[in-house]
């Protein structure tokens, strides 16, 4: 570690903390339907949108409408996703002339673009054409995001709104159409146009001409000894892709490496916005949340939870990357940090971003569902490749995907409200909310699909021919590679440990099961969450309440947060990484 | 007190007898079904006595002596656990068993054909009038039947000596009645028709007199019936708050049963890639499920809920279901009459205001004669400070004889005063005789109410003194009732009459308030007199001159606010507003419809009683949720225990992870299991007592209990399964 490496993540996490309230408190203003200074540009377009539409915004849909909404309109962007993938040979905007992908990868990405995970089987620049990367992956990288944005406004209301208050008829949590488009057109596309002109400044391409071919100033051979004097550079719309892919928690690369490529993450610049976009959402929200209820503390004490598990993780990354990787000292490489060597583990690494950046960016795109990458995480040491590991095995709620990762957050805090409210005897509530069995059954079947979800699929495939086929490196380390693929669908992240070949029938089913379970079997029960807490009336806080805004409640929310997610992975995690890192 | 509930079962060793016995009975699958978690324990241990016995065949999966073990020792969880239920059970069924004694078939004398109405009994052949004085018992017709045949709405007699043989109303006649088979309380109680002293429940002795009651209760639905079945608990239904518990409890399963089952195909690859080691064995999954699954509080949540009933019962106060003794513990405003419980039941004289200049030992003796008859509390008070304070020679009423002029008279409704008309020939009161030396004839002396005695003064044709109406006024402001006292028409002084407030019942209110819990005084007093007498008793708010309408208005303003309310009864016009109340207590004393209405009855009919049941109430919600952290925090103990050793022949190196240090991979794995056993035992006297509980601020009591039981329950078992390995290695097992 060095002092340059540390002072750059305490650098980042100052940042995202400054930007936080700003943003908070706009997208504050958009969900309260309060006037902001964008009224006078997008105001005539949002109602000209809902007239288009026939919405009535003013009609308030209860749990269930709200969740047939969202279901439907997913279901459609999933249809034309998967309808556009399977046409874009006939279709235009598609110079390099790609064919048509397969059904069941046309399905896997679908399903994968359309619940927020990004998961990709394919590789962008070999196999999708500009329409297709445009119309069906940008858009829902948009829509996709205002989803989770919507849902956890709902979850919001619930929670503000009562029976003593409402005057209008009780349990409504708003407008699904209305929260679409408001995130959509206030919150996203004005921030992925301010991102994408900064990351074009930094030269990521945004251009419909064909590939091109450039001449290498190092003529190399290929592994047939074949010269090799050229090489096809892919372009294509990127930057307009890469600002929402990072700022939707999306985390699809337009190129198949990701943030790793060139043209999608040129500088150490452009990494850091990048980086920033990754969690600035989900940060901004908890602010949001605190705003919207009417203590912002409540929203700073879930912010200080997550930075500060964020923070631990970060560094711990950062320390087994860092320390380097004796099997690689064992051969000869040297893993000393000099002023000419960066030191510490840079096997699939970037040089322009190195160790911090790199352990930064593997602990932050885990952290939240977002799952782009600037290195490989495949080549980690098995104890910086446990650490994105465990951060999608709390399920996503460290910051999380936008929308997604609060709610699913606030379903631990209503967990730890729980427990801690007996611990102070009374019946447990939650900004005056009683929590009682509807809620805990709710909870606690929100909490327990995602690991059965993970470690049955993964069990399915160590154990079946067809899932066991495509692991080039069996043992601890293959069943991790499994295990991350299993966990990053199965959490909506997207991010691949690679070094398994997941582009098969087999692997893009199950995945794609695996994604559509933890997006909408978490999505549903939460807004049925919602509907029975705005239902119940507000109890007045006492001295005989239990405060959800102290640093024991924050550390309280931390350790339930920690012991969940280490009951339900601790065996797996011994039998991948955990061993890995004692064989070593 | 003196409460049959309050001793020891004298015998223990027959409780805890029973409660082994019962433990077994209860491995019935029926009913180990309603405890998902010791269901599934129950049938891990069927499965591992299965291994066994294959493995005793020869074709185990692991040493059959190993397995044997595994299975013994899970078997002792569950049983362990049903001990727990059987032994919070065991106690209240003792105590059903005693009053079940006093409920024994007995006679009854029914009145023949009876139907009340009005005062009349009519009977087929004639209407007896039941108008006290005109009123011959003998007239009474009377059929002795069987208690068990007097049905809701007969009419009953009894007289001394008989055992009341259903509960009811009083009728008719005034008698003392022993209660203590239901109160445990040994001096006998009045009994009375009308008023609110008219309920009497049946199994209770008549001690004097007569009786004739109205039954109220058919056989078997009767008070004592229900109390049997409330202690018994054999209605007893799962609290809400217990069933949110559950759900949680039976998440935390499945979660632990998905984790242990995918273990096998995980080993499976692992032994297949590393080439080496044997797959974990269904035994050693089995032990893992039930090592992880929250067998703690999942064995001892019935004993839990079952001892915050029983507690109850210690403190003498019968809830009528588990949901209200939980919904004490959540209350957060409590309404409390003053009298009685926040200030004494009487008032005393404390101080004597002499106006219009006369002598305060005029204004003394003046006072004394006026009370010398009066039998209220109050009135003795008076009689006492004129002693104490003025030096005034005691005086009784044996004055009489002496001056046999002396007529006392008696407070009414309607005069609102009371006092005594004096002779001539009494000897002149405070020094200043009247003109014939001695007191002048027909010396009136009254003392009352202030604006019946200014009226009095008025038609005296007397004028009212100057300093008198400030003097009235400055007592009740402090809260005080103010006495006038006149002699002849004449404003003599002002007896300052003060409400006691009771000693360190402003320290409880100012605990109350640490737990959020706002208190509301109740009275009938005058607002003025009210706000004193909160600010002195240190209460939240008051509702003064409290009309039954405005008590039951008040609870739902407190309820519509989201609150939840407790409160106190005992008259007939309480009882809308106690089955309004969340948690509505009535006294024990109370009448039918009262003790009907509400969720608990106090038979000590102690008003105060209220703080201790919403400790209670408190106290049952803390150990469940201690127990519950306690448990979850087990679990990461025993992965370092278990995990190294499952797979211990797959990869040795996995043995980093023993960081216990535990002897071999079998006496890890038992010694997990046995620690898992054992510690339910270990905490059974504190599901039964409940966590200790302290009037704290929630921060507080949340700080200290994750400390003890969330910290202390991630350290124990390390050194729990640590010892209990080192025990199995003394003994030269499975080393």
């Amino acid at each position: 570690m060095t002092l340059n490496g540390i002072l750059q993540i305490a650098v980042y996490l100052a940042i995202l903390i400054l930007l936080a309230r700003p943003l908070g408190a706009f997208m504050a203003r958009v969900y309260n339907g309060e006037r902001t200074f964008l009224d006078w540009l997008l105001g005539p377009v949002e109602r000209l949108i809902y007239r288009l539409a026939g919405v009535d915004p003013a009609q308030e849909m209860n749990w269930k409408t709200y969740a047939v909404a969202m279901q439907i309109f997913n279901l459609l962007g999933l249809v034309v996703v998967y309808a556009l993938q399977r046409l874009q040979q006939v279709l235009p905007l598609n110079p390099q002339g790609m064919a048509a992908v397969s059904p069941d990868s046309s399905f896997n990405t679908a399903v994968s673009f359309a619940t927020n995970t990004n998961w990709q089987g394919y590789g962008g620049e070999m196999t999708m054409s500009y329409l297709t990367q445009m119309l069906a992956l940008t858009v829902q990288n948009f829509v996709s995001a205002a989803t989770g944005m919507a849902i956890l406004v709902a979850f919001i209301r619930a929670l503000i709104r009562s029976p003593q208050t409402s005057s209008g008829k009780a349990g409504g949590l708003g407008n699904f159409w209305v929260d679409l488009t408001r995130t959509t057109l206030y919150i996203l596309l004005p921030l992925a146009l301010i991102l994408s002109l900064a990351l074009v400044s930094q030269g990521v391409v945004q251009t419909f001409s064909p590939y091109q071919t450039a001449n290498l100033l190092q003529p190399t051979v290929d592994g047939s000894g074949n010269p090799v004097t050229s090489q096809l550079l892919a372009l294509g719309p990127a930057a307009s892709q890469i600002a929402i892919k990072q700022l939707g928690t999306n985390g699809g690369g337009f190129f198949n490496a990701n943030s790793a490529h060139p043209f999608e993450n040129p500088t150490p610049f452009s990494n850091l916005l990048e980086m920033l976009s990754i969690l600035l959402i989900p940060a901004a929200l908890c602010y949001t949340f605190g705003k919207m209820v009417g203590d912002t503390r409540q929203g700073w004490a879930l912010l200080a939870a997550m930075t500060i598990l964020l923070a631990v993780f970060i560094f711990g990354t950062y320390i087994a990357e860092a320390a380097g990787n004796p099997r690689l000292a064992a051969l000869g490489a040297d893993q000393q940090t000099t002023s000419l060597n960066p030191g510490g583990n840079m096997e699939g690494k970037e040089v322009r971003f190195g160790v911090p950046n790199s352990a930064l960016w593997a602990t932050a795109t885990t952290a939240a569902s977002n799952g782009s990458v600037n290195a490989m995480h495949d080549s980690f040491t098995p104890l910086g490749g446990l650490i994105p590991l465990v951060m999608m095995h709390f399920g996503e709620v460290i910051f999380g995907g936008v929308g997604s990762g609060l709610y699913g957050m606030l379903i631990f805090v209503i967990v730890a409200v729980f427990v801690a409210g007996l611990m102070v005897g009374r019946t447990p509530e939650y900004l005056g909310k009683k929590i009682e069995a509807y809620e805990m059954k709710m909870a606690s079947l929100l909490i327990l699909i995602m690991p059965l979800t993970v470690l049955f699929l993964t069990a399915l495939a160590v154990i079946t021919t067809p899932g066991k086929a495509t692991v080039y490196n069996p043992g601890p380390h293959g069943f991790s590679e499994i295990l991350y693929a299993f966990t990053s669908q199965g959490n909506n992240n997207g991010s691949a440990f690679a070094g398994l070949s997941a582009n098969t029938p087999f692997y893009n089913l199950t995945g794609g099961i695996a994604m559509l379970i933890s997006r909408y079997w978490l999505a549903v029960p939460t807004l049925a969450l919602a509907g029975s807490l705005a239902r119940k009336k507000k109890v007045p806080a006492s001295a005989g309440t239990l405060p959800t805004h102290t640093p024991l409640f924050i550390a309280w929310l931390i350790a339930i947060v920690l012991i969940v997610a280490a009951l339900n992975f601790i065996p797996a995690l011994a039998l991948g990484p955990i061993v890995e890192h004692l064989m070593l | 007190m003196n409460t049959p509930f309050k001793k020891q079962s004298n015998s223990r060793r027959a409780l805890y007898l029973r409660a082994v016995k019962d433990a077994f009975i209860k491995l019935d699958p029926r009913s180990m079904v309603r405890n998902p978690v010791m269901f599934v324990v129950e049938v891990g241990s069927a499965l591992t006595t299965f291994l066994w016995l294959q493995a005793l065949i020869g074709t185990g999966e692991a040493p059959a002596g190993f397995i044997g073990a595994v299975a013994i020792w899970l078997w002792f969880t569950v049983l362990f656990a049903n001990f727990s239920e059987a032994l919070a059970e065991g106690r209240g069924k003792a105590q059903a068993e005693a009053l079940r004694r006093t409920r024994r078939e007995t006679s009854a004398r029914r009145v023949k054909g009876s139907k009340v109405e009005g005062w009349k009994v009519e009977s087929s052949s004639r209407t007896v009038n039941l108008q006290p004085s005109t009123f011959n018992l003998a007239d009474i017709p009377l059929e002795t039947v069987s208690s068990t045949s007097l049905r809701q709405d007969d009419l009953y007699f009894v007289e001394t000596g008989d055992i009341l043989p259903a509960d009811g109303e009083v009728v008719e006649g005034i008698a003392s009645v022993d209660e203590s088979a239901v109160t445990g309380e040994s001096a006998p109680v009045i009994r009375e028709s009308g008023g609110d002293r008219s309920a009497v429940t049946g199994g209770t002795r008549l001690l004097s007199d007569w009786l004739i009651v109205r039954v109220t209760a058919n056989p078997g639905e009767g008070f004592l019936d229900r109390m049997i079945g409330l202690i018994e608990g054999a209605k007893r239904h799962k609290t809400p708050n217990e069933i949110a518990l559950n759900i949680l409890l039976a998440a935390f399963t499945i979660i632990f049963l998905g984790v242990c089952i995918t273990l096998l195909p995980f080993s499976l690859y692992s032994v297949e890639t590393s080439g080496q080691g044997t797959p974990i064995t269904i035994t050693v999954l089995i032990a893992l499920l039930v090592c992880l699954i929250p067998t703690t509080i999942g064995g001892l949540l019935s004993a839990i809920g079952i001892a915050g009933m029983d507690r109850m019962i210690q403190q003498n106060v019968i809830a009528m279901s588990g949901r209200a003794v939980e919904a004490a513990g959540d209350v957060d405003v409590l309404l409390l009459d003053k009298t009685g419980t926040i200030t004494l039941g009487n008032r005393q004289a404390v101080e004597l205001i002499p106006v219009d200049g006369c002598s305060p030992q005029e204004l003394a003796e003046v006072s004394q004669l006026a009370s010398l008859a009066d039998e209220t509390p109050e009135g003795r008070s008076i009689v006492v400070l004129a002693k104490e304070k003025y030096g005034l020679r005691g005086r009784s009423v044996a004055e009489t004889d002496e001056h046999p002029g002396m007529r006392f008279i008696p407070f009414s409704a309607q005069t609102r005063m009371s006092g005594v008309d004096l002779p001539p020939t009494f000897p002149p009161i405070g020094g200043t005789p009247s003109p014939n030396g001695g007191e002048e004839s027909g010396t009136q002396i009254r003392k009352g109410a202030p604006d019946a005695m200014f009226r009095l003064i008025e038609d005296a044709g007397s004028r009212t003194p100057a300093d008198l109406k400030p003097a009235v006024d400055a007592i009740a402001r402090s809260g005080g009732t103010p006495l006038v006292v006149t002699r002849n028409g004449r404003a003599v002084g002002v007896v300052h009459l003060k409400d006691i407030v009771k000693g360190g019942i402003k320290e409880r209110f100012a605990q109350l308030r640490k737990m959020g819990i706002k208190t509301v005084m109740i009275t009938g007093d005058n607002p003025l007199t009210a706000a004193a007498i909160a600010a002195e008793a240190g209460v939240d708010d008051f509702l003064a001159q409290a009309t039954p309408e405005a008590k039951l208005k008040l609870i739902r303003e407190y309820q519509s606010g989201g609150r939840l309310v407790a409160m106190t009864g005992d008259g007939t016009n309480d009882a809308p507003a106690l089955a309004q109340a969340d948690v509505a207590v009535a006294m024990n004393t109370g009448t039918q419809p009262a003790r009907e209405a509400a969720n608990m009855i106090d038979l000590d009919s102690n008003p105060t009683k209220l703080i201790q049941i919403v400790e209670i109430g408190k106290q049952l919600l803390m150990t469940r949720g201690a127990l519950t952290t306690f448990s979850i925090s087990n679990d990461i103990a025993k992965y370092f225990a278990i995990i190294p050793a499952a797979f211990a022949s797959t990869y040795p190196v996995l043995g980093g992870l023993n960081v216990m240090r535990l002897a071999t991979p079998q006496s890890a794995i038992m010694s997990a299991v046995i620690f898992n056993a054992l510690i339910i035992i270990a905490l059974i006297p504190l599901a039964l007592r409940g966590v200790p509980y302290r009037p704290l601020g929630a921060s507080q009591l949340l700080r200290d209990n994750l400390l003890i039981y969330g910290l202390g329950g991630l350290v124990a078992p390390f050194i729990g399964i640590k010892l209990v390995d080192l025990l199995l290695a003394a003994l030269h097992l499975y080393g």
